[in-house]
């Protein structure tokens, strides 16, 4: 029975995948490309394509293995063998939760630079490392603040937020009480625009795609402090992103987050069987068909995560 | 009572020592393979831009290495290919006949989709 439950969860997968599959093909502007989008690893920042991701894929393999040895260790009746070997998927699973869940946050929390569109109408993705904001000095006094006070707090957060509402005129930020300051900020280092969709002067075409030096930065700074709204894009939710469509994040979230279900529904049933190797009640039985059983669940998990990763990380 | 209606298939499952190492050989040979495979992909795919001459290769290569990779999870590690034939077929046949209609079908509309959105864009 549980064959015939794993192909229709295949079924429901693969028709996830093709959905995705038609949507990339359909879709007249450029779709995000996996090694620009996920970049980065915990502690070390950006500039690390698809490592993290690497990363999950092997811990998942290996928790793979783990439990294919529990299986076999079954076989031979070995109880002991069998718990050690659980107890490692289960440990395998729960790092590749963990993971997903910082692979959430990232994404949803966005790059430093976002997705900014240009004065001419064109949009571009942005690389590079993002100069620290020092201070905000208040220039001109509001609800909280005084002329002459320095803020020290909530900057990148502040900063962000400003840019987004179009709250920064040529690098002059009114924060939130009224108050204007101006920002004191270390320079970027490489900044490169990659223009996704075309504008008046910037083509998105293969060629000209990538602007990068002062000329980059001239474009990048004009358009976010130019005072408008919603000229940059920071992060992603469900109505919209950085990195690319709509549709893209959309997906995003819902496939990996039906896997990580599956992977945490999975971790919870290895630890029920887990439990019941621990109290024998598998031996007394005679065969350890159980942990075959759940094997075949966690190995389906697997090889839902194989596909995943090709289609939204290496495609 | 006995019950006769549940078929016990783990019981011809058992297998001594002997077998076992044999059979954990085995998996770590996959493991190391998948690990490898794995390997590969993430340097090609960080390597070579998607706008670069070669990519269509690229791109196939990446397919069939995770149908390898899949083929290896299904067949060793879920065990189906020490299953009955008669089981393998029927898991098999009917979901690949399903899906390759599905694929064929998604990107051929999509693609007749795509040139309305261009005409009228």
């Amino acid at each position: 029975m549980m064959w015939f439950f794993l192909v229709s969860d295949a079924l429901t997968f693969g028709g996830l995948l093709i959905s995705y599959g038609f949507t990339r093909h359909d879709c007249i502007v450029a779709w995000p490309i996996g090694e620009e989008t996920f970049n980065s690893l915990p502690f070390l920042g950006h500039g690390y394509p698809l490592l993290y991701v690497a990363l999950m894929t092997f811990i998942l393999i290996i928790s793979s293995v783990t439990m294919v040895l529990a299986v076999e260790a079954g076989h031979r009746m070995d109880r002991k063998g069998v718990t050690k070997w659980m107890i490692a998927t289960i440990i395998g699973g729960f790092f590749f939760v963990g993971s997903q869940a910082w692979e959430w946050y990232h994404f949803i929390h966005g790059s430093e630079f976002g997705k900014i569109e240009l004065a001419d109408g064109s949009v571009a993705i942005v690389k590079g490392h993002f100069g620290e904001i020092k201070n905000f000095t208040v220039t001109e006094a509001g609800h909280e603040h005084k002329k002459g006070d320095i803020v020290k707090e909530d900057l990148m957060h502040t900063f962000q937020h400003a840019a987004a509402a179009g709250d920064i005129t040529n690098g002059i930020i009114t924060l939130h009480d009224g108050s204007k300051a101006s920002i004191t900020k270390e320079k970027d280092h490489d900044l490169t625009l990659i223009v996704k969709k075309s504008g008046s002067v910037n083509k998105a075409s293969k060629e000209k795609r990538v602007i990068k030096g002062a000329k980059a930065e001239k474009l990048y700074y004009d358009a976010l402090y130019s005072g408008e709204a919603n000229r940059v894009i920071y992060g992603a939710n469900l109505k919209q992103n950085e990195y690319g469509p709509q549709q893209y994040a959309q997906f995003f979230f819902f496939i990996t987050g039906f896997h990580g279900f599956h992977v945490f529904s999975g971790v919870v049933i290895n630890i029920i069987i887990c439990l019941g190797v621990v109290a024998g009640t598998y031996h007394k039985r005679g065969h350890y068909e159980m942990v075959e059983k759940t094997g075949l669940y966690w190995h389906f998990v697997d090889l839902v995560w194989v596909f995943v990763f090709t289609f939204f990380y290496l495609l | 009572m006995k019950r006769d209606d549940l078929i016990e298939y783990s019981l011809d499952a058992h297998h001594d020592e002997e077998k076992g190492k044999e059979i954990r050989k085995k998996i770590y040979k996959v493991t190391i393979l998948l690990t490898i495979v794995t390997i590969i992909e993430v340097v090609l795919g960080a390597a070579i831009k998607q706008d670069a001459a070669i990519w269509p290769i690229i791109k196939w290569t990446f397919l069939i290495l995770t149908i390898l990779k899949a083929g290896y999870i299904v067949m060793v590690f879920m065990h189906l290919g020490d299953e009955r034939k008669w089981l393998r077929y029927v898991i098999l046949v009917p979901y690949f006949i399903f899906i390759l209609y599905l694929i064929f079908i998604a990107l051929w509309e999509a693609t007749a989709i795509k040139s309305v959105l261009v005409y009228f864009s």
